[in-house]
C-alpha cells in the first residue's frame, strides 16, 4: 500500500534550506508517495530542486486570501487540513524553530506521537531514534496511533538525489478566527545564520575573555561560511546571545565541522554537539576534555592560531 | 489569579547514566529541576509582584521523589504544589492529560508556564498538548513576556535572525526559554518557607484519564558511544594550522 507522506519544505529568502535534503532523504521508501508542502507560494520555483531528491507532489498552501502569514496556530491547523484532504499519515519536517512552534501543535490537535530531533527513522517498524539525557543515551521509540510526526536533527543524515517527475499542485485551506496573534515580525540581530542547520560552526568559550574578541571567531568564519557559535560561560558573562549557546541548555547542533575554541568541553557543552561529524579542538590544555575527546586537536593559544586559520584557509578555499 | 507552573524532576546533567534491561536507567542519581522550568518559576514569581492577589501552584507528574523538585519549586516561590503520582514514566499525551485533569480539580487557571523543554527527554511538547486539551493559546520558546489587561504580549524565536511578537488572552500558556530571564535561587529562609507550604499528592491512575489515540513508548535505550581518537597536531602554530587544513580537506573532506 501507498503510504502518503508529508514534508514541510522550509524555505529562506535564498530558497529551499540546504538542511531539507536530508529529511527528504530520509522519508523516502520505495512504496511512499511524498508530498512537499510549502507556504511562501513559491513550489514552481522550487520544482527542480525537490523532485531531484524524490518529491512527487509539490502543494502549494495557501488560503483564499492568499498567503498564510506565520502563525503558528495557523499553520498548523492548515497543514492538519491538508493531511486529511491528501490522506497523508506522517509528517516529516527539519528539527527547527519553526518545527518545533508547528509540529507539536499538529500533533496536539491529531492526538498522534511526535518525536523531534530524531537521527535516525524506521516506517516499517514505525520506531525513530534520538539521543536523551544530554546525549548519553541513545533511545528507540515505538510509535503508536493513526498518524506519525518526525522532526530530523539537521545535518545528520546524507542527503541523496534520487530524481523524480513532480506534479505542482495547489491547496486552499479555510483560515478560522485564532486567538493567538503575530503582532510582528522583528530582526533578531547576532544570529543570521541558523546555528542548528549550519554546516560549519566556530565556537567560543571563556577563553574569548569579552565581547569584542569574538571578531576573530567571525572573521574564521566568514571564510569558513560557518555559523559562530559559544560556550554557556560566553553567554552568561554576556558576551553574545543566548541564541549562540551550544549545549544542553542553548541549541542542539550536528555540523560537518565544529571547531572549539578555548572550550573546556563539559558534559552540558557535549551534550549540544557531541554529534558533529569532526570536532576540532584548539586549546592551551592539552588535558582538557574538548582535546581527549575531539578528531584534531591544536595545543595553543586561540588568539594565536584563529589568525593564522583564518589566513591560511582565505587561501586554502580560494584555490580550490 | 490562578498561576499554575507546570515542572519535571530530571536526573542531573552531570549523572553518570547507567541503562537497566535495555530500556530505563537506573534512578539512583541526583536529580533536579528541569533548568527551563527554573525560567518559568521566575516569571510566575515576577506576576506576583505586581499582582497580589496571585497564587502560584506548581505541579509535576512523578514518582514519589519528584516531592523534592516541588520543594525546589516552593523556595523559587510557589504557594503550594500538586504531584500527581505515577510509577512509571508516562509519554506527554498522556502526562498533558494528567496535568489537565490535576488543574481542573484545583482551580481555574489564568495562566500556566512551563519550561520550552526538558532537558531528559526532550520531547518538546508537553505544553502544546496542554493547550489542546484546555483549548487555551500556547506561545513557546518564550524570550520576553509582558502581561497587560489580561493580555500576554510574548516574543518568540521563529527563525535564525527572527522574532515573533505574539498576543494572546488570557487565559493561555507560556512555555519558557532560557534567555526569559534569570532566575533567582532561594536563600535559606526560602528553603526553611517551602518546607511548610502544602503539596497535595493525587494518583495518576485515579484522575480516570480519557485514553490517548496516540502513543510514544521507549523500545530499547542503549549508551551514545562517542570515543573518538583525538589526533593533536603536534609542531608551531603555522605548521598545525597547515596540517589542520589538509586534513580537514583531504582525509575527512568536510571543507
Ligand atoms: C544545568 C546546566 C546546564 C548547562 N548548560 C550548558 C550549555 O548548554 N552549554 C554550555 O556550554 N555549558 C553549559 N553548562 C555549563 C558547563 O557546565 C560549563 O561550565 C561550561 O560549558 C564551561 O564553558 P567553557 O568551556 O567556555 O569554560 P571553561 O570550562 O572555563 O573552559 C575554558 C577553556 O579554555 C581554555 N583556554 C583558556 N585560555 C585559552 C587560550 N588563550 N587559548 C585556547 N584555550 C584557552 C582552558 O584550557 C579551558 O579548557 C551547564 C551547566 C549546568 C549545571
Amino acid at each position: 500500500m501507498m503510504t502518503h507522506i508529508g514534508i514541510l519544505i522550509e524555505t529562506t529568502a535564498d530558497g529551499i534550506k540546504p538542511a531539507l535534503n536530508g529529511v527528504i532523504t530520509a522519508a523516502r521508501g520505495p512504496e511512499h508517495k511524498l508530498y512537499g508542502l510549502v507556504f511562501d507560494g513559491k513550489s514552481a520555483a522550487y520544482k527542480d530542486e525537490l523532485q531531484a531528491f524524490g518529491i512527487h507532489k509539490i502543494v502549494d498552501i495557501q488560503s483564499d486570501e492568499g498567503l498564510l502569514n506565520w502563525n503558528p496556530d495557523c499553520w498548523a491547523r492548515a497543514m492538519v487540513d491538508a493531511l486529511d484532504y491528501f490522506e497523508i499519515d506522517t509528517l516529516f519536517g527539519l528539527t527547527s524553530f519553526q518545527t518545533k512552534d508547528v509540529f507539536p501543535r499538529i500533533a496536539a490537535l491529531l492526538d498522534a506521537p511526535l518525536l523531534l530531533d530524531c537521527i535516525g527513522v524506521d516506517l516499517r517498524t514505525l520506531t525513530a531514534e534520538k539521543s536523551q539525557f544530554s546525549g548519553k543515551t541513545i533511545a528507540t521509540f515505538k510509535l503508536g496511533g493513526t498518524h506519525y510526526l518526525f522532526g530530523i536533527r539537521p545535518n545528520v543524515i546524507d542527503p541523496q538525489p534520487s530524481p523524480v517527475t513532480a506534479e505542482v499542485l495547489s491547496f486552499k485551506t479555510k483560515i478560522s478566527e485564532e486567538s493567538l496573534t503575530v503582532e510582528a515580525v522583528k530582526e533578531d540581530a547576532g544570529d543570521a545564520i541558523d546555528l542548528a542547520e549550519a554546516p560549519i560552526i566556530i565556537a567560543g568559550g571563556r577563553a574569548m575573555q569579552n565581547a569584542g574578541n569574538f571578531r576573530i571567531l567571525y572573521e574564521c568564519a566568514q571564510v569558513l561560511g560557518a555559523a559562530v557559535g559559544a560556550s554557556r560561560v560566553a553567554v552568561d558573562a554576556g558576551w553574545v546571545p543566548h541564541s549562540m549557546q551550544v549545549g544542553q541548555t542553548g541549541t542542539t547542533v550536528s555540523p560537518n565541522l565544529y571547531i572549539a575554541c578555548g572550550i573546556s568541553g563539559s558534559v552540558q557543552h557535549f551534550a549540544g554537539m557531541k554529534t558533529a561529524q569532526v570536532i576540532v579542538a584548539i586549546n592551551t590544555d592539552p588535558q582538557a576534555a574538548m582535546m581527549q575527546n575531539c578528531d584534531y586537536g591544536i595545543v595553543g593559544d586561540l588568539f594565536d592560531v584563529i589568525p593564522i586559520l583564518t589566513r591560511r584557509l582565505k587561501s586554502a578555499l580560494n584555490d580550490k | 489569579m490562578n498561576v499554575y507552573v507546570c515542572i519535571k524532576h530530571v536526573p542531573d546533567t552531570a549523572a553518570k547514566i547507567t541503562i537497566i534491561d535495555n530500556n530505563r536507567i537506573d534512578e539512583k542519581v541526583t536529580f533536579i529541576i528541569n533548568p527551563y522550568d527554573e525560567n518559568a518559576i521566575e516569571a510566575a514569581s515576577g506576576l506576583k509582584r505586581h499582582i497580589t492577589d496571585a497564587e502560584i501552584i506548581a505541579v509535576t507528574v512523578g514518582k514519589a521523589s519528584a516531592e523534592a523538585t516541588l520543594r525546589s519549586a516552593l523556595a523559587m516561590g510557589a504557594d503550594r504544589g500538586i504531584l500527581i503520582r505515577c510509577e512509571r514514566n508516562p509519554d506527554s499525551l498522556v502526562t498533558a492529560r494528567a496535568i489537565k485533569a490535576a488543574i481542573e480539580r484545583d482551580g481555574k487557571p489564568d495562566i500556566i508556564f512551563a519550561g520550552n523543554e526538558s532537558i531528559d527527554s526532550e520531547g518538546f511538547q508537553t505544553p502544546f498538548r496542554l493547550g489542546v486539551a484546555f483549548n487555551f493559546p500556547v506561545a513557546s520558546n518564550v524570550v520576553s513576556f509582558k502581561l497587560e489587561d489580561r493580555r500576554v504580549t510574548v516574543e518568540s524565536k521563529m527563525n535564525a535572525g527572527e522574532m515573533a511578537v505574539i498576543r494572546m488572552p488570557l487565559p493561555c500558556i507560556v512555555g519558557a526559554g532560557k534567555a526569559l530571564n534569570q532566575p533567582r535561587y532561594p536563600t535559606l529562609p526560602d528553603i526553611m518557607k517551602a518546607r511548610k507550604k502544602p503539596i497535595q499528592t493525587i494518583d495518576l491512575d485515579r484522575l480516570n484519564l480519557p485514553t490517548a489515540a496516540g502513543s510514544i513508548q521507549i523500545d530499547k535505550l542503549r549508551p551514545a558511544v562517542d570515543q573518538r581518537h583525538a589526533k593533536i597536531i603536534e609542531g608551531p602554530p603555522e605548521a598545525a594550522v597547515t596540517e589542520l587544513i589538509r586534513l580537514l580537506k583531504e582525509e575527512t573532506r568536510v571543507i
